[in-house]
């Protein structure tokens, strides 16, 4: 029998990718554990196997052995699908990731759109599960989701703009491709483009914190406020593939800072680029990113849109405006 | 903020903020009257661990409710110990020898050490930092280390005796006490600089959470409450008592009347405190820590009495009715947060959730002395 190989090959992949999400989940799970603690001068999990690293496979069966609890009020369809929304979007980013030249799933011309239309699904899947379980703190956790997103999806996108016009394509492996050979090439000091490229890069990391609800912008499950805000509900693997979804958005957030701004799989000095350093920046971010929310206290909402609105926005249009014209001139 | 919260169309809904809730710290709960994340009103709902201290204490002899001292405010059990011993000795004119009165202080002092340092972890904690409480954690564990090995218990101390205390100190609690000192004055900088300057930590603070100097004295908030309002009130030194004179230490005093000033009042606090215990070390006089003719049973002459101290949350007065029994006719505990806590009504009304808990955090509740 004849089998295409090209569905053997996105059969591969789309095993490889659900792996790769779900044991970044678990394994991201471990890796904050470990950070917080040291950052708090604490050891972390370790008693179960070395290091701890069996930590996230004993959490995973408990979440999944604990009974479902759907409440009394809540609206069963919402409440149900909605973490499913949350993860699914997440995986289905990283079809058309380049993990390296050869190693993507899908090669889309529209790569980076299709990545911002997944991830604006996230949003949809939070608003749902806080509304559906029929909780005010849940509610006002939605409430604070939606315009957090809405407010920080304008710098992001104006930045990802400016990003476009100076590749002209949408194609990852495209934009990659245009910044190899060494980290002067990478977007992130592309001062010939535009004078502001390592601002624009913090607007992109800032608002990729902020879309993913990390700390310090982390009002969706600001726990001293809002008990647990949109999860407050939910239990076991419910919450568990929330929490899965979270991370696997961070990972999908870094992997685009990666390819938009880091030069994806080149390697800084010019020699043997590969899958091993669009890993090490990638995994780089996501330390980053753990290690502001173990050290910065939580914003307030209104200084959260603040910060969006008057600084981030204003910044991200004033370099969108200097790239193209920089594009014009030379 | 607040003419969002007084708009016309006001559809406002109920938010029962706990008494089961992570930033209460204990089981208070705040009836809310929320406008979107406004407080329209906010209403304390008190009572879920009354224990009834006080009906204990008309129950028992005048020793035998001194364990309870320490059961109320669990953060600084000794201020609330040495209360209690206080009034009683001065109902029944005992006389506390010198090294004991000293004992008293540096012991209650590095208690209020203890008490800030753990408020600091669990305020940046209602702000959503969490690594300072490990941090605060870590040098609190030194003085309960300190305080196990003279007064046998980590907690809910009862150390204090009627003239005098329970056990002496030995030469490795001085040389520990003194480490202890360096140690903290060492690891303050590091606070400032990780939380204080925080820029995020300021703009949450500064100007957030206002309590006027007459809403304080309308309420009787007292403590670190009044000072950060700008009132320079300090029970330690406008009401003596104790050995506290004889201390060099100032009364820090902030004018601010926002959370950040209750803060740095607090954190300023740690220093004065530390300052305290180094004299009260140097100075500390040989002789008995018990007074010689302390009766077996106490039986206080009829009358009135009230002694007041200062914890680490404000002024505690103790006023006891004596009929000349060996039990007290009437005993009535003045806490001070139940007095700080009565101005959160009034002071959160327009602002917006998170800040409201911001508030409630730099207020420094504990709940079992609310509600004793």
């Amino acid at each position: 029998m004849y089998v295409d190989p090209e569905i053997i090959r996105l059969l591969a992949f789309l095993i490889g990718v659900i792996a790769f999400a779900a044991l970044n989940a678990a394994y991201l799970v471990w890796l904050e554990r470990k950070e917080a603690a040291h950052i708090q001068r604490r050891i972390g999990p370790k008693e179960v196997g070395p290091f701890g690293l069996f930590q996230p496979l004993v959490d995973g069966i408990k979440l999944m052995t604990k009974q479902l609890i759907v409440p009394a009020g809540v609206d069963p369809v919402l409440f149900k699908i909605a973490p499913i929304l949350v993860m699914v979007p997440a995986i289905m980013s990283f079809v058309t990731i380049p993990f390296s030249d050869t190693l993507v799933a899908r090669n889309l011309d529209i790569g980076l759109l299709a990545i911002f239309a997944f991830a604006s699904v996230n949003v949809l899947g939070l608003l749902l599960g806080a509304w559906g379980s029929r909780n005010k703190y849940a509610v006002i956790s939605a409430a604070r989701v939606v315009s957090q997103n809405v407010a920080y999806e304008i710098p992001m996108l104006v930045t990802v703009v400016t990003l476009v016009m100076i590749s002209g394509t949408m194609n990852l492996s495209k934009i990659v491709g245009l910044q190899m050979g060494g980290f002067w090439h990478w977007n992130i000091f592309n001062f010939s483009a535009s004078p502001l490229m390592p601002v624009a890069f913090l607007i992109f990391f800032v608002c990729m914190l902020a879309e993913t609800n990390r700390a310090p912008f982390d009002m969706a499950e600001a726990e001293s406020e809002l008990v647990a805000g949109a999860f407050t509900e939910y239990s076991g693997m419910g919450f568990g593939v929330f929490f899965m979804g979270e991370y696997a958005n961070i990972v999908i957030g870094a992997s685009v800072a990666t390819i938009l701004f880091l030069g994806g799989w080149d390697c800084p000095f010019g020699l043997f680029p590969g899958v091993h350093w669009f890993l090490i920046k990638m995994y780089f971010l996501i330390f980053t990113v753990i290690w502001i929310r173990w050290t910065y206290p939580r914003t307030t909402f209104y200084g959260l849109l603040n910060l969006s609105w008057k600084i981030l926005i204003p910044i991200s249009f004033v370099n969108l405006i200097l790239t193209s014209a920089m594009l014009k001139v030379f | 903020m607040s003419a969002f919260a007084e708009s016309e169309a006001k559809e406002t809904f109920v938010l029962n903020l706990g008494p089961q809730h992570p930033a209460t710290h204990g089981v208070l709960r705040v009836k809310l009257t929320m406008d979107g994340e406004y407080i329209v009103e906010a209403e304390p709902v008190l009572g879920y661990i009354h224990r009834m201290h006080e009906k204990m204490g008309e129950n028992r002899t005048w020793a035998q409710f001194l364990p309870n001292t320490g059961r109320m405010d669990y953060l600084h059990a000794l201020a609330f110990n040495h209360g209690y011993v206080s009034v009683v000795e001065r109902a029944a004119g005992i006389e506390v020898p010198e090294r004991a009165e000293y004992l008293r202080v540096i012991t209650s002092e590095l208690n209020r050490v203890s008490s800030h340092l753990l408020w600091f972890g669990a305020f940046i904690l209602d702000l959503g930092g969490f690594s300072p409480l490990l941090y605060a954690f870590d040098d609190r564990e030194h003085i309960l280390d300190l305080l196990e090995s003279v007064t046998g218990s980590r907690l809910t101390y009862c150390y204090f005796r009627f003239g005098g205390v329970y056990n002496d100190i030995d030469g490795d609690f001085v040389v520990g006490a003194r480490a202890f000192i360096k140690r903290l004055r060492g690891r303050m900088p590091m606070y400032h600089n990780l939380v204080t300057k925080n820029i995020i930590l300021m703009k949450r603070l500064r100007e957030v959470g206002p309590i006027s100097a007459e809403m304080c004295r309308k309420y009787g908030a007292t403590g670190p409450v009044c000072r950060g309002s700008g009132i320079n009130f300090d029970v330690r030194k406008h009401e003596p008592y104790s050995i506290y004179p004889e201390m060099d230490f100032e009364v820090p005093v902030y004018e601010q009347c926002d959370s950040m000033a209750r803060y740095m009042v607090r954190m300023d606090e740690i220093e004065q405190s530390l300052r305290i215990v180094e004299q009260a070390l140097d100075k500390l006089p040989e002789g008995p820590v018990m007074a010689d003719k302390v009766p077996k049973i106490i039986k206080p002459p009829k009358g009135d009495y009230y002694h007041a101290v200062e914890t680490a949350r404000g002024s505690f007065g103790v006023r006891v009715v004596s009929d000349g029994s060996n039990t007290p006719y009437r005993l009535k505990l003045r806490s001070p947060t139940y007095s700080n806590l009565s101005l959160y009504g009034e002071a959160c009304q327009g602002m917006l959730l998170p800040d409201a808990l911001a508030l409630m955090g730099s207020l420094d509740l504990v709940i079992p002395e609310i509600d004793r």
